[in-house]
């Protein structure tokens, strides 16, 4: 909004996504321009943290692709390629941060070391670059003073908070948010929502899936409905939310403004738990043969 | 908070506190005379109208006891060396029980599933004796060591899925935290998942050696001098079995005893500094 949108960093291109056979993605592109922000909004089970989580193959697509700069990754859903794909996985995620709905923060570092340990064994950055880059992160999110404190003691907000800076010390070109507010209790939400605004104001780019509106109007660029695992309407917030043009959308804005009044921060359908959407079928833990997802 | 007067809340406590204490004081007494009582009716027997002698004969625990109290170190020596060896056992046979690959996931399922199907002693047994037909040099290995290897691979295999469970206890967001983080599958495990897993197991691998050093007592089939070794022997030499045996097990008893109080401390510790 504040800075000007630069040219495309991601690109996915018509992801689709079985879980079994159940069709949850039936192509969704997205290009993302840099210091773009772009919110991702829909009823659970519409696919939309699915195709989030499709983006740094945290979930492996089953068709489609995800290009950033020079680097394109296939979707490889009968895993025919080997080696140099997952090397190439690996430095996808290494351009995107992702933050999740849990937090997810390693509970034996302290807060300094959660945002120090992949920039220093996965970039190779040095020790004392890293130490500086996190403690600027940090204190981004207002979060310095506890560097040494272990994740148990943070708040939820708090957690929330140092997760961003984790994502942040690795310098992605891309952020991804995965319901970030909807595991927290609803006087932390706030914290939280005022961190990702200044970093959307400040340039980040950045992929919401949320259900919170206020940040949508205040920071997206541009808001994606999706329903049905098919992306129903695109626009500005202003457009998407206040003059939706397809039935779908205004339906669903409808029903989640009347319970979000009730109810502010529960509004919606209750985001789905984390992994697949509701109506996907129950991956398994880990089967006898070995760790479920993509190394 | 406020601050109450009303005499009935001191008073709960005081009935709480009184309760709690009589509790404790029935405790100890049941086990005073219930175990006071097992002695005095050892002590009492009637003299064995064949031999002429009193079947139980303090006199010889107090002589004996040094000798058998000298095999404690034996016993617990075996017991540390056996429970090192295997966790490094279930921690590899945990990976490989979690592999991808079908061979390694195979090996690993393979070996749990052999050492948990037989019997320990057998394995013993057929580590002292059976090994060394195949590789006669084994037969000049020490029998403690010899011992400690079949307690190792006996205890690896019941751990290893006390490892996998403790590994597959992790949260799979660590793991997809660490994945979008970009870490390699090796990273994952050895600095992310690994760290909590071991915390989650600790308290089990402190259940198994307090297992162990009972199972420890199976070694003396192959001449280890350890405890109970020297309790058959002096009981046997003697007719003195009932002593001997008595002697043996009220020791392991309070070896165990022991450990479990310490195994409590340091879950208690645990639990506190948890983070």
């Amino acid at each position: 909004m504040s800075v000007p949108l630069g040219g495309v960093v991601l690109e996915a291109t018509d992801i689709e996504k079985f879980f079994g056979d159940n069709h949850v993605l039936h192509g969704v592109s997205l290009a993302m321009r840099k210091h773009e922000t772009v919110m991702l909004i829909g009823r659970s089970g519409s696919g939309k943290t699915t195709f989030l989580r499709c983006l740094n193959f945290l979930e492996e697509p089953t068709r489609g692709s995800v290009a950033m700069g020079d680097l394109r990754v296939e979707a490889d859903p009968l895993q025919k390629k080997g080696r140099s794909r997952r090397g190439d996985i690996r430095q996808l995620r290494t351009q995107t941060g992702m933050v999740f709905q849990e937090f997810n923060l390693f509970p034996h570092m302290s807060v300094l070391d959660n945002c120090i340990d992949a920039p220093i064994n996965v970039k190779g950055v040095s020790k004392d670059e890293a130490v500086a880059r996190a403690e600027r992160y940090l204190d981004k999110v207002q979060m310095l003073e506890k560097r040494d404190e272990f994740p148990a003691r943070l708040s939820g907000g708090q957690k929330q908070r140092v997760a961003i800076a984790r994502a942040l010390s690795m310098e992605p070109e891309v952020l991804l948010f995965d319901e970030p507010t909807s595991a927290l209790d609803p006087e932390l939400i706030g914290e939280v929502i005022v961190v990702m605004e200044q970093l959307a104001h400040e340039g980040s780019t950045m992929i919401v899936v949320s259900h919170e509106m206020g940040f949508a109007r205040e920071a997206a660029d541009r808001v994606l409905y999706l329903e049905g695992g098919l992306v129903v309407e695109e626009g500005p917030p202003e457009q998407v939310l206040d003059d939706p043009k397809e039935e779908a959308t205004k339906l669903f804005l409808k029903r989640f403004l009347s319970e979000g009044a009730k109810t502010p921060t529960e509004a919606g359908p209750p985001p789905p738990p984390l992994g697949p959407p509701a109506g996907a079928p129950d991956v398994p833990d880990i089967p006898p043969g070995g760790h479920r997802g993509v190394g | 908070m406020t601050a109450t007067t009303d005499p009935i809340v001191a008073q709960i406590a005081a009935a709480d506190t009184r309760r709690r204490l009589s509790f404790r004081v029935t405790f100890v007494l049941t086990w005073v005379v219930l175990l006071g009582a097992f002695i005095v009716w050892l002590l009492t027997l009637p003299e064995n109208s064949v031999t002429g002698r009193k079947p139980f004969d303090p006199a010889f625990i107090i002589e004996k006891l040094p000798f058998l109290l000298a095999g404690v170190p034996m016993t617990i020596m075996v017991s540390v060396a056996s429970i090192v060896l295997a966790v490094v056992l279930a921690l590899l046979g945990a990976l490989g029980r979690l592999s991808r690959s079908a061979i390694v996931y195979g090996a690993a399922s393979l070996y749990v599933s052999v050492v948990r199907g037989t019997p320990l002693i057998v394995q013993i047994l057929f580590v002292f004796w059976a090994v060394p037909q195949i590789i006669p040099e084994l037969s000049r290995v020490p029998a403690p060591i010899m011992g400690v290897v079949a307690l190792a691979f006996n205890y690896g295999a019941y751990m290893t899925e006390i490892f996998r469970a403790g590994i597959q206890a992790v949260p799979e967001g660590q793991r997809e935290a660490a994945l979008a983080l970009g870490m390699s599958d090796r990273r994952i495990m050895s600095r992310i998942v690994l760290p909590q897993a071991v915390r989650i197991v600790t308290p089990a691998i402190g259940n198994e050696f307090i297992a162990m050093i009972k199972d420890s007592a199976l070694v003396s089939w192959i001449g280890v001098q350890e405890l109970l070794w020297r309790a058959r022997i002096e009981g046997s030499a003697n007719f003195r079995s009932l002593e001997m045996y008595l002697t043996a097990a009220l020791i392991y008893w309070i070896l165990t005893m022991v450990l479990s109080l310490a195994q409590d401390r340091l879950e208690k510790r645990m639990a506190r500094g948890d983070r």
